[in-house]
């Protein structure tokens, strides 16, 4: 897998056979203690320097995969690398020196920023924890990181209720990079931003990665701005990925038929009048993963479903350049 | 004309003063027609509808101008002539699914409670158009779903029993205000095939909010769009995509990533936020946004124009 | 559904095991005081401190100890009060039982009568003079003291009005027995059950009216709206219902512990031997066998308000029936 980039570095992230299963309900509740698989047997390379797209509907389990792989939740089963070294059972005391490398941008700006605190002392809190540099050293860093996410100076003194959303999720941004991490988790970032502002944070974001070599994890329902920031996608239905590539191939010919449901599923502005394109439309709902579907996960739903799918469980499988796809009959 | 709007305004008391939600709003919709309203947060696109509906119950708001239903004025109406209206001729559906229905009443109970509001029958017979209503909207067992609690369904299910609700006494209108935002986009495909087709049934007129540019283009028959409380746009959904006129359109239209094809390396994004309804600019409210602006914008609101298609900004006026 | 009810059954009777348990270890465990000389009273002789001993078994381990209280409490019955020599415990807490049930019973289903109507016309009139008026109403009964109340309340109807017209049938204080003389039984609670209401009243109005107001915010109700139906309905069958949630926990809470004595001050007011005036004589008198079936008796209450509680949300709340 490695030997698709000219680097000789290995991947930054890679998992394998990754699992996080949550137990709801008690021995006391009425259907007894039951299992989610929300993250099943997932194996992904994250490389060095690249964007990889999480999509899948809500519920298919990207946003617990993403917060895996930063080890904001425990791991199941399975084993994660970073920088190939194990990480999967580090202790949170061990995970600290590499909390500052693995960083994390949230959905709701004004959520995940205390009302209470003026906006410069929350992107100078991490430096406070992680570094040992002098108060105005701090100063000074904050500055520049204001400067770099494109806040005005004067603005350190606000509080986060005095910015509009697209400015509060610049400053989420900026904390999130103040310790010059490796990779930054971005999940669901522009989602709640006006239509007018998603495209400067989108912007913002590709020239933080080019300037700071940074490596992105990006989360978003939107597949249009996934694939805007995508190097490589990896498509999620019930826990499991389904298909995995570079943007454009996926993009352009996706092999599995959830993929091909998802992205012909998304409105585009027609200019030209008539020039609909073909859609697949999906019946039922995706189902519980509490009671999975034997075989496929996806047979229930899936328009070219045989027999086969509903009782043998397709595993990925490499095709073409650098593309693997998990189905039995896959468009090639 | 089903519905005509003119001049509408609304406007809110708050502490920090007067607060034009709307400023002057005004469109017609025929029978039939599929009307896309577009507007970010802000906009005034949700309040103008809600107007509509005679739903503004804040106390501090102030609604002025004219809505006229069948030739019947809205405005200043009675609260009982309105409820009579108001989900029996024209429906509404709403943003959150998750949200809009009463968590402690069956579905069944909550769509047969409003056809009993409005028509004089039976609870059973109210029942039995219950079922029809939700085998009408794609529920694979609609008597089973009937006995179901909101909690209990798919945020999907749910929209689509809001939809069968709003739709229980063939309303001629129906507005809805974002009803796919919340949902994933395989569903809101089957969503938005549900209102195609219920138009083509029930030929009711849709008045359909959203912020999703591509929504619109795929929906709407003629397209509404909105900025700081007014209408900066409005036009055919043909000729409005093809050859967007105001700035503000044209921006937005510019900032979504491309699906298809080349990919841009930097998306064209418009800088600077949506202005505060509580410290609008003077002139053009897009102004300080808009790469074309000149000295003018900034002195004079821009006025929209009669013809069908038309836009809000000052250089229309020199073309 | 009848699994849910049988486990919360098992429960229930788990609570009431640890809450006995516990009362029983705070009043015969606690090191460096010896039970049997509390139990047989101040100046006992050594005879009858032997006899004590022996009867509840403080020579021998602990559990057996807590097995015989247990024994005399709920099998055999025959616990005797040792301040009160002779005086059988148990049968005495069953004689005060019916006095404080019909007290409290009485006194709730006003309170939630009157304060449901409060609540509701309060949050339909909201910031009129009208809900303005009930609320300072209902914060006048909530600051009032209750033995203050009450012996206002005597005053004006025992003695001062009590030969006009308005007070004349209010008979004098003490209880009657339902079975026996239910009208005297009725017009000797009438104004100890307004006494009690009156701070309940006071707040479970206020609480009801917060929580439709609450609910009138939420999007359900802009739905109801907008499928035109009117206010009235609204009010009554979407925002009234989820409202009652609270009000349900509200009164659990408080019904179980008025029943498990704290209505004390009602009932001495108004000469009535209910379980708070029990409760209240045996800890002056340090009845350790007299506290201990009190307390039982008062958990169990408040264990079974609460399971009724549970079973009301299960009514009120189909989300509940499902997780």
């Amino acid at each position: 897998m490695s030997d698709t980039m000219t680097t000789t570095e290995g991947p930054i992230l890679e998992t394998r056979a990754l699992m996080k299963r949550f137990s709801i309900g008690t021995r006391f509740s009425a259907e007894g203690r039951r299992t989610v698989h929300a993250v099943d047997n997932v194996s992904l390379t994250v490389r060095r320097g690249e964007t990889l797209g999480l999509v899948g509907e809500s519920g298919c389990g990207k946003s617990t995969l993403a917060r895996c792989l930063v080890r904001l939740y425990d791991i199941t089963g399975g084993k994660l690398f970073f920088e190939g070294d194990d990480i999967t059972g580090k202790s949170l005391r061990e995970m600290r020196p590499l909390r500052r490398r693995l960083q994390m941008v949230f959905q709701d700006p004004s959520a995940s920023l205390n009302p209470r605190r003026r906006v410069g002392d929350l992107v100078a809190e991490p430096l406070r924890i992680h570094t040992k540099l002098s108060a105005a050293e701090i100063d000074r860093r904050v500055a520049e990181l204001f400067d770099i996410v494109g806040l005005l100076p004067d603005h350190v003194a606000r509080y986060p209720h005095e910015f509009s959303g697209g400015q509060r999720q610049r400053v989420g941004i900026a904390r999130a990079i103040a310790l010059n991490p490796d990779l930054v988790v971005l999940d669901e970032p522009v989602s709640a931003l006006d239509v007018s502002v998603q495209a400067q944070i989108v912007n913002l974001l590709a020239d933080l990665q080019e300037k700071l070599g940074l490596t992105y994890i990006f989360i978003a329902h939107d597949l249009s701005v996934v694939r805007q920031v995508s190097t490589r996608i990896a498509v999620m239905y019930l826990g499991s990925v389904v298909e995995e590539g570079p943007a454009e191939a996926v993009f352009s010919a996706p092999a599995h038929p959830y993929s091909q449901a998802l992205i012909s599923a998304v409105p585009v502005v027609e200019t030209t009048p008539g020039g609909s394109r073909k859609r697949i439309l999906l019946t039922g709902d995706v189902p519980s993963p509490l009671n999975p579907p034997s075989g496929c996960r996806f047979h229930p739903r899936c328009p070219i479903a045989r027999d086969r799918c509903r009782t043998e469980r397709p595993e990925p499988h490499s095709f073409g350049a650098d593309r693997k796809v998990a189905c039995h009959f896959p468009t090639l | 004309m089903m519905l005509s709007v003119r001049d509408l305004k609304v406007s809110f008391r708050t502490e920090d003063g007067l607060v034009w939600a709307i400023d002057g709003v005004s469109f017609d919709l025929d029978e039939g027609e599929i009307l896309g309203v577009v507007g970010e947060s802000g906009s005034g696109k949700t309040v103008s509808l809600l107007a509509v509906m005679g739903l503004i119950t804040d106390p501090n708001a102030t609604i002025e101008g004219s809505i006229r239903y069948k030739g019947r004025e809205l405005v200043g109406l009675p609260a009982k002539e309105l409820r009579r209206l108001r989900g029996n001729e024209i429906a509404m559906i709403f943003q959150d699914p998750m949200t809009a229905l009463t968590p402690v009443y069956t579905i069944g109970w909550q769509i047969a409670e409003q056809i009993r509001a409005h028509q004089n029958i039976s609870k059973a017979k109210a029942l039995d158009r219950v079922e029809e209503l939700l085998a009408e909207v794609n529920f694979p067992n609609p008597r089973e779903a009937m006995s179901r609690y909101p909690h209990q369904l798919s945020g999907g299910m749910r929209q689509r029993a809001v939809i069968a609700m709003a739709l229980s006494c063939n309303p001629a209108l129906l507005v809805a205000d974002e009803p796919t935002t919340a949902l994933d986009v395989t569903v809101q495909a089957g969503i938005l095939d549900l209102v195609r087709k219920l138009r083509a049934t029930h030929n009711s007129a849709v008045v359909f909010i959203t912020h999703d540019m591509g929504v619109v283009s795929e929906l709407a028959d003629r397209v509404m769009v909105m900025y700081a409380g007014r209408v900066v746009e409005r036009g055919s959904r043909s000729a409005l995509f093809a050859d967007p006129r105001h700035p503000y359109t044209r921006a937005l239209l510019g900032s979504i990533p491309p699906l298809t094809g080349e990919k841009p390396r930097r998306l064209p994004a418009i800088p600077g936020s949506p202005p505060s309804l509580l410290r609008l600019p003077q002139g053009c409210a897009f102004g300080p946004r808009c790469p074309l602006r000149y000295d003018a914008c900034a002195a004079e609101k821009p006025a929209l124009g009669d013809g069908p298609h038309a836009a809000a900004c000052l250089l229309e006026a020199q073309a | 559904m009848i699994y849910a009810i049988l486990r919360r059954f098992g429960q229930m009777l788990f609570v009431m095991f640890g809450i006995s348990v516990i009362v029983f270890l705070i009043f015969f465990a606690t090191p460096g005081s010896d039970p049997a000389a509390r139990i047989a009273g101040r100046n006992a002789s050594p005879e009858v401190l032997e006899a004590v001993r022996h009867s509840f078994g403080f020579d021998r381990p602990l559990y057996v100890q807590y097995g015989l209280m247990m024994q005399k409490i709920f099998v055999t019955g025959d616990l005797t009060s040792f301040v009160n020599r002779g005086w059988k415990v148990v049968p005495a807490v069953l004689d005060a039982i019916p006095v404080t049930l019909s007290l409290v019973f009485g006194a709730a289903i006003l309170w939630v009568v009157v304060s449901v109507i409060i609540g509701i016309v309060a949050a339909a009139t909201r910031d009129s003079w009208l809900d303005k008026l009930l609320m300072a109403l209902g914060l006048i009964g909530i600051s009032m003291p209750v033995y203050w109340l009450g012996e206002v309340m005597n005053l004006i109807t025992q003695s001062r009005y009590h030969d006009t017209w308005l007070f004349s049938w209010v008979p004098p204080l003490g209880y009657k027995p339902l079975m026996s003389d239910p009208k005297g039984w009725f017009l000797t609670l009438v104004i100890p059950w307004i006494t009690l209401a009156v701070l309940y009243i006071g707040i479970y109005g206020r609480v009801l009216r917060a929580a439709i107001i609450e609910s009138m915010q939420e999007d359900f109700i802009r739905t109801a709206r907008a499928k035109g139906l009117s206010e009235t309905r609204i009010l009554l069958r979407h925002a009234l219902r989820t409202s009652l949630i609270a009000f349900v926990t509200l009164f659990g809470l408080d019904f179980g512990a008025l029943v498990g004595g704290s209505a004390l001050l009602t009932e001495v007011v108004f000469g009535l031997n209910g379980i708070g005036k029990l409760t209240y004589d045996a800890m002056q008198n340090l009845d350790l066998p007299m506290i201990m079936a009190t307390v039982m008796y008062a958990s169990m209450f408040v264990v079974i308000a609460n399971a009724v509680v549970d079973f009301v949300y299960i009514l009120l709340d189909p989300r509940v029936r499902t997780s």
